[in-house]
């Protein structure tokens, strides 16, 4: 698989690294309870289709990318960058 | 009918025309007193002990597609219990007590073989670290030895001792870790729990899950609805999906894991064995093919296939321990879908649903626990209460924190196992 950085262009797989599901990008507030802690760090969707994740270009620009892609067929959609 | 080799000789002379099918293939009826989602391993014993440990008999398992097709399938097959955290322990523990019982008890061939399992160490550290864990498989009850290089010379005199990079230090040798023949497992379940009447149905995709007042009341199917007392999901790679039939969010990534096949060859690598200083690990299966593999691709997928990267690595840690392999010709390689959980240790617990059970999160390791989660389980359905080797794995650890069991030591995260 190749994931196409909006910085430095479509690169290898193994320039990324694997961060999880972009739910990871709505952290709750500091006393939000068990419930929205535990669904923010533990809880998936896991789709088996189209999914966002983020993944992180640490062997490029280093920069966070949130990625649109398709579970099942490992086509990627869409890259953005998380930081606007 | 009952195997034994007198019939297996006659049966021979007369041309094997005498084989019965081994399980029927019923139409499913219109209610059960327990549905059983996933006809794998781990469904299919679950559903095998419900009858045989609880005496109940009106129970269904649904598969969508055939018996055993999924993960217990396609794995690598090894059976051992060298865990070193309380919980995972005492549970693995007693799934190889059941591994070797399991022929006898089920009157069929698993082929199950207690080969010795050595997982390799390269350093002072990782020695430490292994004779901790050898320590702790011992306070368990099972077996360990700790060798040094020459001990693992004498049992695998075909590594790559003079490799600089990686020096061979010794390994951790489990005498009765091994491997079995995985469908035969699958196939074994499903003709013990079939002769205990339990409905094997196959061909059928669970489409919906009926929850009525916080109750389970059935679930919908595509060969029509099913109404049942007790529903318990057994799916692996697909919780995620069925859960959500019910409402529920899991603490599962879907990730793929892949494994790799050699040409037959003859007779060489006697044991399971496993690089500690890259993700390889390899056993030989009796028609004479290398069965090896590696670490997930790391990151969430369905696809079934793995991308090369990992390939790359699972081969260039082979030639590095054991350069003799170099020129078999890789026949195959697969992508299975491994449901994990964020510490990299299973579930087995009720939800928040009445009636709904749920057995899932075994990460990369479900074959050999196919024993011991039906066994625990079944015990869970039928009574209510947690089978004590199974009791920690609890759905509710992950929110409290408490309980963890990151055998690993990287972390309760889920890009980390």
């Amino acid at each position: 698989m190749r994931l196409t950085c909006p910085i430095c262009g479509e690169r290898d797989r193994r320039e990324f690294y694997y961060q999880g599901e972009a739910v990871m990008l709505e952290r709750p507030a500091p006393d939000a309870g068990d419930a929205a802690w535990d669904a923010y760090l533990h809880l998936r969707d896991n789709a088996a289709g189209e999914t966002q994740d983020l993944w992180c270009h640490e062997a490029g620009c280093g920069s966070w990318i949130k990625v649109t892609r398709n579970t099942v067929t490992h086509k990627v959609l869409k890259t953005e960058l998380v930081a606007k | 009918m009952r195997y034994n080799a007198l019939q297996v000789l006659k049966e021979g002379l007369f041309g094997n025309r005498g084989w019965k099918p081994v399980w029927r293939n019923p139409e499913p009826k219109s209610e059960y007193d327990i549905v059983i989602i996933g006809g794998g391993g781990h469904g299919l014993s679950t559903a095998y002990y419900l009858a045989k440990n609880h005496g109940l008999k009106n129970i269904a398992v649904l598969e969508k597609g055939y018996l055993g097709g999924g993960n217990v399938g396609r794995n690598t097959t090894i059976v051992r219990a060298n865990y070193f955290l309380p919980g995972n322990s005492e549970f693995y523990s007693h799934s190889l007590k059941l591994w070797e019982g399991m022929e006898q008890d089920l009157n069929y061939n698993a082929m199950h073989s207690q080969r010795g399992l050595i997982n390799l160490f390269h350093s002072d550290g990782q020695r430490d670290a292994f004779a901790r864990r050898g320590n702790a498989m011992i306070n368990q009850g099972d077996d360990a030895v700790l060798l040094d290089r020459d001990g693992v010379r004498a049992h695998l005199p075909y590594l790559d001792f003079d490799n600089v990079r990686f020096p061979i230090y010794g390994g951790l040798l489990h005498p009765r870790g091994g491997t079995a023949r995985h469908d035969a497992v699958a196939w074994g379940y499903a003709r013990g729990a079939d002769q205990r009447g339990v409905d094997l149905i196959q061909n059928c995709e669970v489409t919906g899950i009926d929850v009525e007042n916080g109750k389970v009341r059935g679930v919908q199917t595509s060969r029509g609805a099913i109404r049942a007392k007790k529903v318990a999901i057994v799916v692996a790679g697909r919780s995620g999906q069925v859960a959500a039939m019910a409402g529920m969010r899991l603490p599962i990534e879907s990730h793929v894991l892949q494994a790799f096949v050699t040409e037959g060859l003859k007779p060489c690598i006697d044991h399971v064995v496993s690089f500690g200083m890259g993700h390889f690990y390899i056993s030989q299966s009796d028609k004479g093919g290398l069965v090896f593999g590696g670490d997930l691709d790391f990151y969430s997928s369905y696809a079934s296939r793995g991308n090369l990267p990992m390939k790359e690595h699972v081969m260039e840690a082979a030639m590095t321990l054991m350069p003799m392999i170099g020129k078999a010709r890789v026949l195959r390689s697969w992508g299975g879908i491994m449901d994990m959980t964020p510490d990299g240790s299973p579930i087995i617990d009720k939800t928040n649903t009445d009636g709904l059970y749920i057995d899932c999160g075994w990460c990369y390791g479900g074959f050999k626990a196919v024993p011991g989660s039906g066994y625990s389980f079944a015990h869970l359905i039928a009574t209510d209460q947690h089978h004590e080797p199974a009791a920690k794995f609890r759905l509710d650890r992950f929110r409290t924190g408490r309980g963890l069991m990151d055998e690993e030591g990287t972390g309760s995260q889920h890009n980390l196992h």
